[in-house]
């Protein structure tokens, strides 16, 4: 007996020490930091109910604009004594839920039009290519400024707003492969199976692409945070008595003289934020799918 | 050759078309100006007067026709707010923020360019590794986090340049630096991995195989082709010269174009609002068209049908 | 008997543009094809690339449009490509690709790409699909385990078969197939190719089988038909064809067939150059190269008419011929 379970337990484990240092080698220590980053941020959107010590309108009047360091407020408190690691914690919440929606929205609305495009081919082709065009004519910051000033913010309006930024990425992408994918080869045989066209698309074509597509989320994310976090300094995006990280820094940014930590805390995170995003991306870009840029 | 550029002039009429459009859809449909410029109390007959003298009692698209017929003829509007020519108003505001977006242009090619060329050209250096953490760095951090750590630096501890103002060209400096990190992050990084691709060519090895010396190699054949992609992102960084600014001008009460769109947006200053609309879009079409055409001088491929 | 599918007159014209200022050549692929084919039998296609032959496949099946002429499947005129009316006939015609990689999805096991037909025209119940698509791997030759397999851990014949399979599925009364052996191995070919002959026996389907390989079409054909140019040169039964080929070109083709112990002998080796459809000879497509050519092959396109029982032919001289015999 013991002489069989050693035998048949040791590959395992040499398998397994074989996956790790696999990995150490092929990942830089760099990406493994930003993973373990954004796995933390995704933790704490996650659970930032019960691990937010007050709640974020709480006021503490008696110790307003006190500095980080203290065991009662770790990270300082506001012009109002509301404690700044609380209002941080429900801002990484929401602003991670924005880009994640929006990200979502926006990679859904350009694959389908990219579809569409590959699919009609003449006049939708066109529309789509004009629509680009629009969108490249106007800074993304000035459409929504124009938009969310005129039509006042709220979150869902702020979501969709989001959720145009970059699609014409996923378009240019999912038009291409759809287009070289169904001018020959396995979309054109489901087609002459008697495939009706949804089917190609969405059980053929999307699992294809979909690696492609994933790859230029990552790309997007880190945009659309600081798109969202710009608009909100600029009191247009988020607005109170919710808070985001970019509506933290620009409160903030009133207090810079006597209290910069309100505005450094949620700066810090906005950037480790997109930094690791960025690091990620790039690495599974090269890793999954060189043909993206 | 012309087809080429009849196609790309004609793309270019249909986006300042739908920009136009664009504009007005967004801010006659959001509600009603008469309202918010006048206040809440004002009786009704004045309200009736303001539309009537506005031209807002008109059905919506009389007022889309007029709006296109007065912007043909070079009649932006008149701002509700100051009542002075909404053109007017803009081109003011026009010097101050090329005052601050040019010098950070300029310093985006002089540092971002030759840094990407510097590092690509010795890969797996220590300049290269220290040139991508930086690159990442510059466009990872958003502009308004680097403004206000550049004020809490030099003005706020060192006490050495002014947070906020136009008196003095000191007054400039800040929100120039702010601009131009991003800027040159970017730039490097685009500049870096177009060189790359560039030197991995058959034709530069063909090229130095034949003999010629390091320099007439990296001059003469690889910078001009590794060109055609730095050209695209340097055309998008011309095109937004006057849109780019809205978020520093913003940190460095600055009274440029992006100052004047915040306030004209948050007063419902229709005028205003579709003049600056206009003018972004009519200098970034103007500028992707002049890179779409120097594209199919650079590169001639592109000039065929198929390239799209 | 009336014909499973019938086509009549088919024409299929490419534009083709070399630059955005040249003004187009125009490529005739497919020039005044009839021809038709009747339920359990086989039509063989054979000529070189280019001749129109993998076009002519393609519009029988109604994928590529006809600029003249009709197809008629079980009486009926095809309906136009995407309508449901075409997708519902999916159901009795199938095409078999040359390329089995790139005709499936490498993202799907074949046992879901074998049943795909099955879910698309929802045959039988859902539940008894599983069953079929088994059967349909054992009469295909491939083994029960491999059913969870992707494309890319097959071998060719084996994603060959898949594709055999999936066509099969919907049990359809037509198969084109599309030079199906040709990417496969010498050694593989002549299994693939018996497999199909024995599918086609058991289940009575009509198929039409495109090749540039005389000796699968022989084989394989009840019927051979020869495309020259777009255009058919002969047509008659197997056996006719290939002991007394008529058409030049035909004769041709079949004197370069190798026979097992036998010397070539008298090979009509071809002259000039070998056929470029933008650039179509005037009259007899064939004159240039065509040993026997007269003036009038040079002006006057021959037409595709009878010259004996059982034959048709398009040519000046073997039409005279056939007159002065008769």
């Amino acid at each position: 007996m013991a002489s069989i379970y050693p035998a048949t337990t040791q590959p395992d484990a040499r398998q397994s020490a074989g996956l790790l240092s696999s990995i150490r080698r092929n990942m830089p220590l760099s990406v493994g930091l930003g993973i373990l980053w954004l796995v933390a941020m995704v933790l704490v959107a996650i659970f930032a109910d019960r691990i937010r010590p007050y709640g974020i309108t709480q006021m503490d009047l008696t110790s307003r604009l006190s500095p980080p360091g203290m065991l009662k407020h770790l990270l300082g408190t506001d012009e109002l004594g509301r404690d700044v690691l609380s209002r941080l914690i429900q801002s990484i919440r929401l602003s991670l839920v924005i880009a994640f929606g929006a990200t979502l929205l926006s990679a859904v609305f350009g694959t389908a039009l990219g579809f569409a495009a590959a699919q009609f081919r003449g006049f939708v082709e066109h529309l789509v290519l004009a629509l680009a065009d629009f969108q490249a004519a106007l800074p993304f910051l000035i459409i929504s400024l124009a938009v969310l000033a005129f039509f006042g913010s709220s979150m869902v309006l702020l979501v969709c707003l989001m959720g145009f930024y970059g699609w014409e990425r996923y378009a240019r992408i999912a038009r291409g492969l759809a287009i070289s994918a169904g001018a020959q080869g396995y979309a054109a045989s489901v087609v002459q199976l008697g495939a009706t066209p949804a089917r190609v698309y969405l059980r053929h074509i999307l699992p294809n692409v979909a690696s492609t597509l994933i790859v230029s989320m990552t790309l997007t994310f880190p945009e659309i945070i600081l798109m969202e976090s710009g608009l909100s300094f600029l009191g247009l995006g988020v607005q109170p008595p919710a808070t985001s990280l970019g509506n933290m820094v620009g409160f903030g940014r009133e207090y810079l003289t006597r209290a910069p930590w309100i505005m450094l805390a949620p700066a810090t995170v906005i950037m480790f934020t997109t930094l690791s995003i960025s690091l990620v991306g790039d690495w599974l870009r090269d890793r999954l799918d060189p043909t993206v840029r | 050759m012309i087809r080429f550029v009849l196609v790309r002039v004609m793309r270019a009429v249909i986006t300042i078309l739908a920009v136009m459009t664009f504009a007005f859809v967004v801010l006659r449909m959001s509600g009603d100006p008469a309202e918010v410029m006048l206040g809440p109390d004002v009786p009704q007959n004045v309200i009736e007067a303001f539309r009537k003298s506005w031209g807002l009692d008109q059905p919506l698209w009389i007022q889309y026709l007029a709006y296109l017929k007065s912007i043909f003829t070079g009649d932006f509007g008149v701002s509700m707010r100051d009542k002075a020519p909404a053109l007017q108003l803009v081109l003011e505001r026009v010097p101050a923020t090329l005052q601050l977006t040019v010098p950070a242009l300029i310093l985006k090619l002089l540092i971002g360019i030759p840094a990407g060329v510097y590092a690509a050209l010795h890969r797996q250096s220590f300049a290269d590794r220290g040139v991508i953490l930086l690159a990442i760095l510059g466009f990872t951090i958003p502009s308004f986090v680097m403004g206000l750590v550049l004020v809490l630096i030099f003005s706020v501890t060192l006490g050495v340049l002014p947070s906020g103002g136009q008196e003095t060209w000191l007054h400039g400096i800040l929100p120039t630096l702010t601009m131009s990190v991003g800027g040159v992050g970017i730039l490097a990084r685009f500049s870096r991995s177009a060189m790359i691709e560039v030197m991995g060519q058959p034709y530069i090895r063909t090229a130095s195989a034949k003999g010629l010396k390091w320099r007439d190699v990296v001059w003469g054949h690889a910078l001009p082709n590794a060109a055609v992609p730095i050209v695209t992102i340097v055309g998008f960084m011309v095109g937004s010269l006057i849109a780019g600014a809205v978020v520093v001008e913003s940190i460095f009460s600055w009274p440029g174009i992006g100052r004047l769109l915040i306030v004209s947006v948050s007063n419902r200053d229709l005028a205003v609002v579709q003049c600056i609309l206009l003018i972004v879009a009519g200098t970034m079409v103007v500028s992707n068209l002049a890179v779409d055409l120097l594209y199919g001088w650079l590169d001639p491929r592109l000039r065929s049908p198929a390239s799209h | 008997m009336t014909p499973l599918i019938e086509a009549k007159g088919l024409v299929r014209i490419y534009a083709l543009r070399h630059g955005p200022f040249s003004r187009p050549s125009f490529v005739r692929a497919v020039e005044d094809i009839s021809l038709s084919v009747f339920p359990g039998e086989t039509l063989g296609i054979v000529g070189e690339s280019g001749s129109g032959k993998s076009t002519l496949g393609r519009m029988l099946l109604g994928i590529d449009p006809t600029q003249g002429g009709e197809v008629r499947f079980e009486g009926q005129p095809m309906p136009r490509l995407g309508t449901p009316e075409w997708r519902a006939l999916r159901a009795k015609m199938q095409l078999v690709y040359q390329d089995p990689l790139a005709a499936l999805d490498r993202r799907q096991t074949i046992a879901t790409q074998i049943g795909e037909p099955l879910d698309i025209h929802r045959i039988g119940p859902r539940a008894s699909r599983a069953g079929r698509v088994e059967e349909l791997m054992a009469a295909v030759g491939l083994r029960p385990d491999q059913a969870g397999s992707y494309p890319h851990e097959l071998s060719g014949g084996q994603r060959q078969r898949t594709v055999i399979a999936r066509a099969l599925a919907a049990r359809p009364k037509l198969l084109v197939c599309d030079e199906p052996v040709s990417a496969l191995d010498v050694s593989i070919q002549a299994q693939v190719v018996n497999m199909l002959s024995d599918l086609q026996e058991d289940n009575g389907i009509a198929m039409i089988f495109i090749s540039h390989d005389l000796k699968v079409v022989r084989n394989l054909a009840d019927r051979v038909a020869v495309m020259y140019l777009g255009r058919i040169v002969e047509e008659a039964s197997s056996d006719v064809i290939f002991q007394s080929p008529r058409h030049p070109y035909t004769k041709a083709l079949v004197s370069s067939m190798p026979i097992p112990g036998k010397k070539l002998e008298g090979r009509v080796i071809l002259q000039g150059e070998p056929p470029n459809p933008a650039a179509r000879p005037s009259g007899c497509a064939f004159h240039p190269r065509c040993p026997v050519a007269r003036d009038i092959c040079r002006t006057s396109t021959p037409e595709l008419r009878q010259v004996e029982k059982g034959r048709t032919a398009a040519c000046h001289v073997v039409a005279d011929n056939a007159a002065i015999a008769a």
